[in-house]
Formats: structure tokens, sequence, C-alpha cells
């Protein structure tokens, strides 16, 4: 009975089941069809249609979209003085928020991979995920209470005689490092803990002093995650916004213009053309960190 | 690596097919785009006649605090009652800007807004508001006289909405710290102002005119007749004067719990504000004075207006008679922090000084107040020798301002 029902084809379901063993790459599609049917349509799409959108431009009065295509918001973006400027600032505040975060998360990722007790381990990584919970719009708020005239930082540099750096640019990557640090401080954590102690041991026994253990051992094993973290931090602060708009004083980001032609000016297709220098530009630092094997210590 | 390429492949092909429905609905969607840009024509749409029974809703956009069901302050209460007396269900939604507000409107989704004087003109322009038939709103009868038919509420004669209230952007000063006390807008003018770095201005392209409103009165010169009508040569003017200033600025602001702040910890000494951010940091014990500049100001006036594709038009007018009416003109100017637009309004607020506070009968100090409006090609001030410079370069312009 039973090989009967095998050699012969059943219901559908038995049919069915009969194709897709004997063509593993129907399986596959069929398994994939739906995450890609929504990477594509609505991950892509909407990239498609932004840089589709910013060929487009708007009637000055009534703010409507005119659907010609027309490349006057990459000559206004290209040829406009100040959108460079904005651009290269926005691009330096981000590698600045880089910097800063990797070097203060590479000795605090060491201290708990390498240093700390499992257990302490643990409870090390709740603490760096914490405020992560917490309100981006609070903890940039409390930045702004931090840095004012009769804030912390002023009170504490005033027995000095020196004053706080105030709302600026400096206040901006002081805020922006301090949201995304866990971003830095996780990858780095997660590389360095799949180095093997006896390295460390071996350099020593061979020995190579601190520094140079440092150089020759640590650092080019632990270099792919401390570019994974650099993603996360560089891309974050490219495309922030807000923390600008509360700390930053007078100065803007490459996030306001959008958001300014957006809010301010309805002007969606200028706004998604500017939309597109981030875009560029982190397509054009994937491409460079490929090659160290970053991506594969996200 | 094969299967990866063909994937890769299947991923394009999509995406062309997508990019290509997405242009093919563009096509259709762009329509009566020039209307106003040429010139000031409003299309020609009937304003209703006769008030009928409500629709059982209305939907709104509002700017915050304009249309209060409790949520906020339970004791600040307006929709409610609305809702009780006439049987419209009031469904808001909040815009946090005039070019939001557009976009809302636009939308065709909505039957009333409270749009101020940048927003009104283009709402107007392109078709998506009606005039209002004022008969038809019994309170429109106690409004002041010098809220009514003015260039950003009618064109040619016709009224396209109900005034809801006024006010003016002042100049506030930490009284500690700056002295004597300025009575100029030439104080946050100053290139050598000793407050370098402790000076503040609004965050919006409109700021533009309140650097032209002050050349109004010190480079007399440059002709400058409106604020929100400038040629290109009084425009650079006064993009220069901002770029100048930017080097006193310590911070811009659009959000006034930051502007308060910065009064209360002293991050800013001086600069523009709004009555109620006086208020609000005073409130919070802050030494801080505002005062109307000799030179005038910059203001805004908002207007209830009605879509012109209204599906609830009836409540839509039922709000409108509502919202002006006396008693919650006056909850609604207190909660707000501006002149109420009904003369009677002054009777029923809850502070007796609250009217003479945010000067709301006080004509000559209305004066002198340019409210916001919207700036087009076709200069505002009548002159059709020159062109004017539009909002959108305004737009432009306050980017680079900023650098």
């Amino acid at each position: 009975m039973i090989s009967v029902s095998l050699s012969t084809p059943g219901g559908p379901v038995r049919r069915l089941a009969g194709l897709l063993h004997r063509r593993p790459g129907l399986r596959l599609s069929a398994l994939l069809a739906a995450p890609l049917l929504w990477l594509v349509v609505a991950y892509l799409g909407a990239l498609a249609a932004l840089l589709l959108s910013a060929f487009w431009t708007t009637n000055v009065f009534t703010g409507d979209v005119v659907k010609q295509f027309s490349t006057q918001n990459f000559h206004d973006l290209l040829t406009g003085d100040v959108y460079r400027r904005i651009a290269l600032r926005s691009v330096g505040v981000a590698a600045l928020v880089t910097v800063v975060d990797a070097v203060i998360a590479f000795p605090m990722a060491f201290c708990m991979a390498k240093l700390a007790s499992p257990r302490a381990q643990r409870w090390l990584v709740i603490a760096i995920l914490t405020p992560l919970w917490a309100g981006y719009l609070v903890k940039a708020y409390a930045w702004r209470v931090i840095l004012s005239g009769d804030g912390l930082v002023h009170w504490a540099l005033a027995p000095l005689g020196m004053a706080g750096p105030g709302y600026g640019l400096a206040a901006v990557v002081m805020t922006l490092a301090y949201l995304w640090l866990p971003y830095m401080i996780l990858p780095i954590y997660a590389g360095l803990e799949r180095l093997p102690n006896s390295l460390l041991d071996a350099a020593a026994d061979l020995g190579a002093g601190a520094f140079r253990t440092f150089r020759t051992v640590i650092w080019p094993i632990a270099f792919p995650a401390v570019v994974a973290g650099s993603i996360f931090t560089f891309s974050l602060s490219l495309g922030d916004f807000i923390s600008v708009k509360i700390v930053g004083g007078k100065s803007q980001l490459i996030g306001n213009v959008v958001y300014d032609n957006v809010g301010a000016a309805n002007n969606l297709p200028f706004a998604a053309a500017v939309a597109t220098v981030p875009v560029a530009v982190m397509v054009v630092y994937l491409v460079a960190v490929r090659r160290t094997g970053a991506l594969e210590n996200l | 690596m094969r299967s990866m390429r063909i994937a890769f492949a299947a991923v394009a092909a999509v995406t062309l097919v997508t990019a290509g429905c997405g242009g093919d609905s563009g096509g259709g969607a762009a329509k009566g785009g020039a209307a106003g840009a040429a010139g000031f024509r409003p299309p020609n749409i009937p304003a209703m006649q006769s008030l009928g029974k409500g629709e059982g809703q209305v939907n709104l956009v509002a700017w915050a605090g304009y249309a209060e069901d409790g949520s906020n302050d339970k004791t600040v209460d307006w929709v409610h009652p609305f809702e009780k007396q006439t049987g419209c269900k009031v469904n808001t939604k909040i815009a946090g800007t005039s070019d939001e507000m557009v976009s809302l409107m636009k939308t065709g989704q909505y039957d009333a807004v409270s749009a101020s004087g940048d927003a009104s003109l283009r709402l107007i322009a392109g078709g998506t508001v009606a005039p209002v038939n004022t008969s038809l709103v019994p309170n429109y009868a106690d409004i002041f006289a010098g809220l009514k038919m003015k260039p950003w509420n009618s064109v040619d004669g016709k009224a396209y909405g109900i005034p809801h209230g006024r006010g003016a952007n002042l100049l506030m000063w930490r009284t500690d710290k700056v002295k004597p006390a300025p009575d100029s807008w030439g104080a946050v003018f100053d290139p050598n102002s000793p407050y370098k770095g402790k000076v503040t201005a609004y965050d919006s392209p409109i700021y533009i005119a309140d650097a032209a409103l002050y050349l109004m009165s010190t480079q007399p010169a440059l002709g400058i007749k409106d604020p929100y009508a400038l040629d290109q040569k009084q425009f650079d003017a006064a993009v220069n004067l901002l770029r100048q200033q930017k080097t006193i600025i310590g911070e811009y602001w659009s959000d006034y719990t930051k502007e308060v702040q910065a009064f209360k910890s002293g991050d800013s000494v001086l600069g523009t504000t709004w009555q109620v951010i006086a208020n609000l940091a005073q409130g919070e014990k802050a030494p801080v004075q505002a005062t109307l500049p000799k030179e005038g100001a910059t203001g805004w006036s908002d207007t209830w207006m009605v879509a012109a594709k209204a599906q609830h038009p009836n409540c839509a007018y039922m709000w409108m008679n509502w919202i002006v009416s006396p008693k919650v003109n006056a909850q609604v100017a207190e909660w707000f922090g501006e002149a109420p637009a009904n003369s009677k309004a002054c009777q029923e607020t809850s502070d007796k000084k609250f009217c003479d506070v945010y000067h709301a009968a006080d004509e000559p100090y209305w004066k002198d107040i340019h409210y916001w409006n919207t700036p087009i090609t076709q200069c505002l001030d009548g002159r059709t020798n020159v062109t004017c410079v539009d909002y959108s370069k305004w737009t432009q312009a306050w980017t680079s301002i900023k650098g």
C-alpha cells in the first residue's frame, strides 16, 4: 500500500512536495519569495522612488510636484557652495564621532571581554545596553542642559578657569558620540571575545610588551570589529538632524537641509536629491571597508 | 555564486518595474500646477449660500492648542461642548508648520484649517480653499475691524476665512544681563554687539522678513514698503544683513520650549520671541522682558478656512462660528497665548488683564505689525515694474545664511 502511494503521485500536496523535492531551485525561490518581495518593494522600492523623485521639481507657489524629468536639483546641489560645505561638515562630524567612539569604546570593550569575570561581563553588557532604552530626545535634551551656560560642564570647568564648549559643532560631536557609543562597544566586545587568551599569553611569553602585543596581536584581530562598529556610528551620525537642532547652536548638517526642504519649503524633490548624498557617501564607505572583513563582523 | 547573480538580476528587474509604475502614476497627478504662479487669480469657487444640517463630523487641520478636547488639560476643552451642541464629531490633525498645513489640505480629506498668513494665500491660489460666506457666521460681526478683509484672508474683496487670533514677534532680553534695555531691532543686528554668541533668532525662512523690516527704517533708500515683497536688490540686502548677524548668533530657535530654557539658563540673553514664551520664561523666574521695538515687528494672524471640496461644509461653518464665539475664543487665546479675534472675548478671559497684556484691542499697536505672508513673484505691495523673490528662493537663501 505504502509503496504504491509513493510511486504514483497522490493528492495535490503530495505532488507539490514531490515537485519541490525534485527542483531545489523552486524550493528556494518559494521560501525566499515573501522576504525578497518585502526587500524589493518596500525597501529598495522606497529608495528607487527617492531617486526618481529627485529628478522632479515643484511649482514654486502652489507647492505641487511637477513630474517632469529635470536635473535641476542635482545642478543646484553640485554648484551651490553652501551644500558642498554642509556635506563636508556632516562627513567631518560623522568621522569625528566615529573616532571619539572608537577611542572610548576600545578600552571599555577590552576590559569587558578580557578582564571582567563572566558574571560581571553579563552585567556590563546590560549596563551598556540600558541607555538604548531611554528616549533619544530625553538624552539629547539632557546634553542640552549639561552643556548649558549654568550646566554641569560649565560648573566643572569654571574653577580651572575654562569655559564649556557651549552649543555648536563640538556639542553635537559630544552628544552624538554619547548616543551611539553602545553601537561601537558591542561589535568590538564581540570581536575581542573571539580573541583566544592563549594568543596574549604567547605574546607575553615571547617577550612582547603591552604596546607591541596591542599593535601586532590585538589590533589586527579586532580591526574588522572596529570597522563594523564604525559603520553604525558613521551612518547614524551622517543622517542625524535632531541633535544639531537641540545642541548645535547655529550650525546645520545635511539632515537639516533635507528636513527643512521637506518641512519648511515643501520641496520634496530637492530633499530627495539632497538625501542621495549620504546614501552615496555610505555606499563608498561600505565598498571601501568591504575588504577589511568588517561586513562579516556586523 | 551563480545563484547570487541570478538573485541580483531578479532584484534589478523588479526594481525597474516598480520604478516604471511610479513614473506612470506620476503623469496624471501634476494638475493645476501653474495656478497663481503667473499672477494672482484665484480659481472661481462659489461660497456656501445657506447653512444646512450638520453632517455628523468635521475634519480639521489645526495648530497645536487650537482644538483642545481636554486630553492635554482636562479643564481645557472646547471640542466636547461643540460636539454636544452641534452633533458634529471633531477629528483634528495637528500640523507643525504652515507648509505641512498646505500639504495636508491638498489631500482633500479635511474640511477646515487654521491657516497663518504664510499659508493662506497659497491655499487660495491653489484652489484648495473656498471663499467664506461671512453672513453664515454670526460671530463674525464681533471680530476686530483690524482683522477683517486683510490681504492674507481676502482676495478682490472676497472673504476667504474667519480670523482666529494674532500675535507679534517681539524682542526679548534678560534684564540682568542686557543694559540698557533695548528698544530697537538694531540690538540683534549690531555686528559689534557686546552680547555676541548669546543672541538668538527664529529658525525659519520667514525670518528674512524681520531683517527687511529693520532695513525699512534704517535704509529707506532701499524703498522697502512691505517686508514680504522684496525685489532682488532688497532681498540681497536683507540676506546680507542676516549673514552679518550670524556672527553674533548663539543659536536659532524654532521650538519654543528650547527658547524658554535658553533664556532661563542665560545661553541666550537677547533675541526674537513670542508673548507666550516671555510669559513662560517669567513664570519660570527668568528675569526677562519683551517689547515691541520702535521699528515695529513681524507677526502672525491666523484664519479658519474651509476646503473647496469639504465633505462636511456645514459642520465646518459651525466650527468656525464656535471657535470665534466670545467664550471659546477667549479660552483658545489664553491657552495658546495670543490676542483673541473676537472683541467680546475680552470679557470672558479668566485673567481679566489678558487682553491688555496681549494688546487685543490696541489697534495702534497692531499698525506696526507686519503679519506673516507668502512672498510670491508678483510683488504684494502692488509694484508691477519689478518681480519679487518668491518663497522657494527665501528657503534656499535661509539655508545659505545658516551656512
